[in-house]
């Protein structure tokens, strides 16, 4: 099954603008001004409003927001800390797509059209494009944490090779754009039943963590509830990171789950407690 | 406007301690309080995992000697001291080389992933001004990595932890600190908190100037509000202005290209293709300490050699596209998608950038206590470690040695004293006025607008060369702009609303920034992250003394010096000789 973006994308153009940026797209022309249209609001009440930017080089879309803070909206709240793709704390919807603000550049934007900036549809808005995402806070609180063989460092040996599908998953910024866009929390709104990608990610981190002991496939299956995704791919394709969410997180914890409940040997396994010497 | 506090209302939580921070120090410190049993608090200006230690890159200095065995605490030591001109506190040197290498071997039990050497121990990569190879780390993400491992660690500690809560005073009972006063971002609403101690872990103050690798969160807050508690603040002048940000697209002009470009083996050209640093440091050459090469480039470019966009250019493509990418990811990136620049193609533009606050509050060694009884400071906001320069990758062991001590400390004054948590009404209205006067002025500017001048006028008058004409500028200046924000005018609600906040931080700016100032006018001399263009050498006198910031009674700033804490012979005799050269990254 492939992604299909957001269906209930504000803005006509969704489909079309990419976030991608492969240096030097496209120069923007000098003088040129940049129409946006702003979500300005709470979670009770709220509009789209209007604001005018002027183009510099290389700008971003954060950029862009600062330069409406300082000059029409002081009040105007958004998210953000490093302006370098490194913190996750800026992500919103550009032209409906989730994306980080700082790093969606302007000249990968169509700007005949307003771009149009909302706060990520899947959590609750606090304020204009700031929203409620203590709900990833809380998932994360119920993941059982690393648990090794010993305490002994100075003895652990462990190869690069061993850690470097961890190390793809330990990238994660926890910008929560892929929990945005995923379709069981966005359009299901399933939080109680699936902990989303993210949190996929951070379990394989830890299923996949050559000296963990913890047997965590009763939980990858039951509490955070891996059988909800049905592979779309919307997560790996929004991810800042380009952590490949589907194909090496969630595909192999969905195989181990399928190999001790549903094959019957593992299934034999699994009941003689055979399983955690896996690793 | 009506001031929408004329009756403060406000919650209250009470904990052992407050700790305020949540970037590497507080969430180590935090961490180590509740394991000592202590109810602890933790408050930050952002979500949880997003404070500047998310943001560091090159890696964690710890003399572990996985990759150079001949390394040890005595010269991780000697390092330090000799980076920081001898005018680090001796002590937290001594204990920060010491207890570094068992920092993080914690990690590793709590789960981070350093990368590996060949027989699958931590590898360790150069730096400058270390010896040997010595900094553990994951790519160019290693503050990514040490924040997430703390968070997981802290959400398992039983912490209360107050995301996006800003502190804006500290609460005192008598002499000591018995709590902290502060908003929720999110509603506006009044928090206050009680504590038998407190623990700032708030991080620089690089947000006073325009050309920063620091986020918002760095306008000073900690060093402020420490200071009007009464504490003082210590070598306030010591900038450490980082030798390669990015100077082009203007949007990101300040943006960090981590040292380990260098440690990797990244040469500087500058506009001729002569390698400058063969002039000015030929052992160490790019590798010399931030300083050096700082004021290095900003000569190259008042000369006229300067790169199209004003900076000098870093050329890493020499080591193949493959080994790039394995060992600096973020940056090839960084390059790419902000700048068009393949750096495994050619070289960036780069220039210096306002980085590192070496000052700030004056702490006493082991506990980290200041000089307020019950309040501790640790990380960034904490002076001492890193004298007059901090070397790179000593922030993050910095972090988690004095981070923990900090937790410590707290646990044996809180057991030696049971202190009370008495705040009086009085106060807590005094706290909620002085942030809301902003919403009764009609008349005053935009706080972005301030700011911005602010930026500049630091920028061009207090940053990497200074004199004392500029210096006395400043500091006039600086009057100016202190009535003007007494005078700001904040439209909007208070809920959410970024154009407040600007407008509390930047009284702490303004307090941070006179203390730099008045402190960099005392020193006529020139030492590490202070260059004064007037007195361009090191003086005897200024050698065995750092600077001190404290308030008056009448509330005006007093700038004084104390002498360096005596070192011991043996530890003397441990820096003798030359700093050595670290091998190239294996
Ligand atoms: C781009 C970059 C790269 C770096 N790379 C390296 C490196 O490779 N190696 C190295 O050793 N060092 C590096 N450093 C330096 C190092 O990252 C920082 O010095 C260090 O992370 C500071 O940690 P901290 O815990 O003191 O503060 P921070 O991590 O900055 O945390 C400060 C905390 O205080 C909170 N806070 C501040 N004010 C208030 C308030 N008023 N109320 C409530 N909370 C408040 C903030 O919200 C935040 O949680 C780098 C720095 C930068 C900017
Ligand atoms: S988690 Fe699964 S269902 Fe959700 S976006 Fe990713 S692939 Fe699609
Ligand atoms: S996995 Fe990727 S998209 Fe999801 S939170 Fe992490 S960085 Fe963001
Ligand atoms: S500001 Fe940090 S990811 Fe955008």
């Amino acid at each position: 099954m492939a992604c299909s973006h957001p269906t209930n994308a504000p803005h006509p153009k969704a489909n079309s603008a990419s976030t991608t940026i492969k240096g030097g797209t496209k120069a923007v022309a000098e003088g040129t001004v940049a129409t946006f249209s702003v979500y300005r609001g709470t979670a009770e009440s709220g509009e789209m409003k209007t604001y005018q930017v002027p183009v510099a080089e290389g700008m971003v879309v954060l950029d862009a927001v600062h330069h409406m803070q300082a000059n029409d909206a002081p009040d105007l709240a958004a998210r953000w800390n490093c302006k370098a793709a490194k913190c996750g704390s800026c992500s919103a919807e550009i032209n409906g797509k989730p994306s980080l603000m700082c790093k969606t550049r302007m000249d990968a934007l169509p700007l005949d059209e307003p771009i149009t900036i909302t706060p990520m549809k899947a959590f609750p808005v606090l304020k204009d494009l700031v929203t409620d995402v203590s709900w990833n806070y809380r998932v994360n609180e119920r993941i059982t944490p690393f648990t090794p063989k010993s305490d002994d460092t100075d003895n652990w040996t462990l190869y690069q090779e061993d850690v470097e599908r961890v190390q793809e998953f330990r990238k994660c910024i926890e910008c929560f754009l892929c929990q945005d866009v995923c379709h069981v929390i966005r359009n299901h709104d399933k939080k109680n039943d699936f902990y989303g990608p993210r949190f996929m990610v951070r379990l394989a981190s830890l299923d996949m963590h050559p000296l963990d002991t913890v047997d965590r496939l009763q939980a990858i299956k039951e509490e955070a509830g891996v059988g909800f995704c049905n592979i779309t791919k919307c997560c790996t394709e929004v991810c800042p990171e380009h952590i490949h969410i589907t194909d090496n997180a969630i595909i192999p914890l969905k195989e181990r789950v399928a190999d001790r409940y549903f094959d019957p040997i593992g299934k034999l396994k699994g009941a003689l407690g055979l399983n955690k010497s896996r690793k | 406007m009506t001031n929408p506090t004329s009756n403060v209302a406000y919650e209250t939580h009470e904990h052992d301690v407050l700790v305020i921070g949540a970037g590497g120090a507080g969430l180590r410190a935090a961490i180590e309080a509740s394991a000592l049993g202590l109810k602890v608090g933790l408050v930050c200006k952002s979500l949880l995992g997003k404070a500047h230690t998310v943001m560091a890159e090159g890696g964690c200095a710890a003399s572990m000697g996985y990759v150079d065995s001949a390394d040890g605490w005595k010269t991780h030591f000697k390092d330090t001291m000799h980076g920081g001109k001898f005018l680090n506190n001796f002590r937290m040197a001594q204990l920060h080389a010491q207890e570094a290498p068992e920092r993080i071997r914690e990690l590793e039990r709590w789960g981070a992933v350093f990368d590996r050497t060949p027989d699958g121990k931590i590898s360790q990569r150069p730096f400058g001004g270390h010896t040997y190879r010595r900094l553990c780390h994951v790519g160019d993400h290693t503050g990514l990595e040490i924040i997430r491992t703390l968070q997981d660690k802290g959400v398992h500690s039983g912490l209360d932890v107050y995301m996006e809560a800003t502190i804006t005073d500290l609460l005192k009972d008598g002499d000591r600190v018995s709590g902290a006063f502060g908003y929720w971002r999110e509603s506006g609403r009044f928090v206050v908190f009680k504590a038998k101690a407190v623990i700032l872990a708030t991080g620089g103050i690089g947000r006073a100037y325009k050309i920063t690798s620091n986020s918002w969160e760095y306008s000073g807050d900690g060093d402020a509000m420490a200071y009007r508690a009464g504490a003082e603040l210590m070598d306030m002048e010591f900038i450490q202005f980082h030798p390669t940000g990015m100077v082009w697209p203007n949007g990101v002009r300040g943006l960090l290209v981590t040292e380990a470009v260098r440690g990797e083996g990244g040469r500087l050209y500058n506009a001729l293709g002569e390698r400058f640093m063969e002039k000015v440091d030929p052992k160490r050459m790019e590798l010399s300490t931030r300083d050096i090469v700082s004021k290095a480039i900003n000569k190259e470019v008042k000369e006229g050699r300067g790169s199209p966009h004003g900076g000098v250019f870093l050329d890493i493509s020499h080591r193949g596209a493959e080994y790039i990418l394995k060992k600096l990811p973020g940056m090839y990136r960084q390059l790419l998608e902000f700048a068009d620049v393949d750096i495994t193609k050619g070289p960036m533009e780069i220039g210096p950038t306002t980085h590192y606050t070496m000052g700030g509050v004056r702490v006493e060694a082991e506990s980290t206590m200041t000089k307020v009884p019950g309040l501790f400071a640790a990380g960034e906001v904490a002076a001492g470690m890193h004298g007059a320069n901090r070397l790179g990758g000593n922030s993050l062991s910095d972090l988690l040695v004095f981070g923990r001590r900090a937790g410590l400390g707290a646990y044996e004054y809180i057991k030696a004293n049971n202190p009370s948590t008495n705040l009086s009404e009085e106060v807590i209205a005094a706290a909620a006025k002085r942030v809301t006067k902003c919403f009764d002025s009609d008349s005053g500017e935009n706080p972005y607008t301030i700011h911005k001048e602010l930026q500049d006028m630091m920028q061009a008058k207090v940053g990497i060369v200074r004199t004392e004409a500029e210096l006395h500028e400043a500091i006039e200046a600086l009057k100016g702009f202190r009535a003007r924000v007494a005078n700001v005018s904040v439209t909007g609600s208070r809920q959410f609303n970024p154009g407040w906040h600007l407008a509390i931080e930047l009284e702490n700016m303004l307090t941070c920034a006179e203390a730099v100032a008045r402190c960099a006018l005392q020193r006529t001399e020139s030492r590490g992250g202070h260059t004064r263009e007037d007195h361009p050498e090191y003086h005897p006198h200024w050698s065995t003394v750092n600077s001190v910031a404290s308030q008056d009674q009448d509330g005006s700033m007093n700038v004084g010096e104390i002498p360096l804490l005596p070192m011991p012979e043996e530890l003397k005799a441990l820096c003798e000789g030359e700093v050595g050269i670290p091998k190239p990254a294996a």
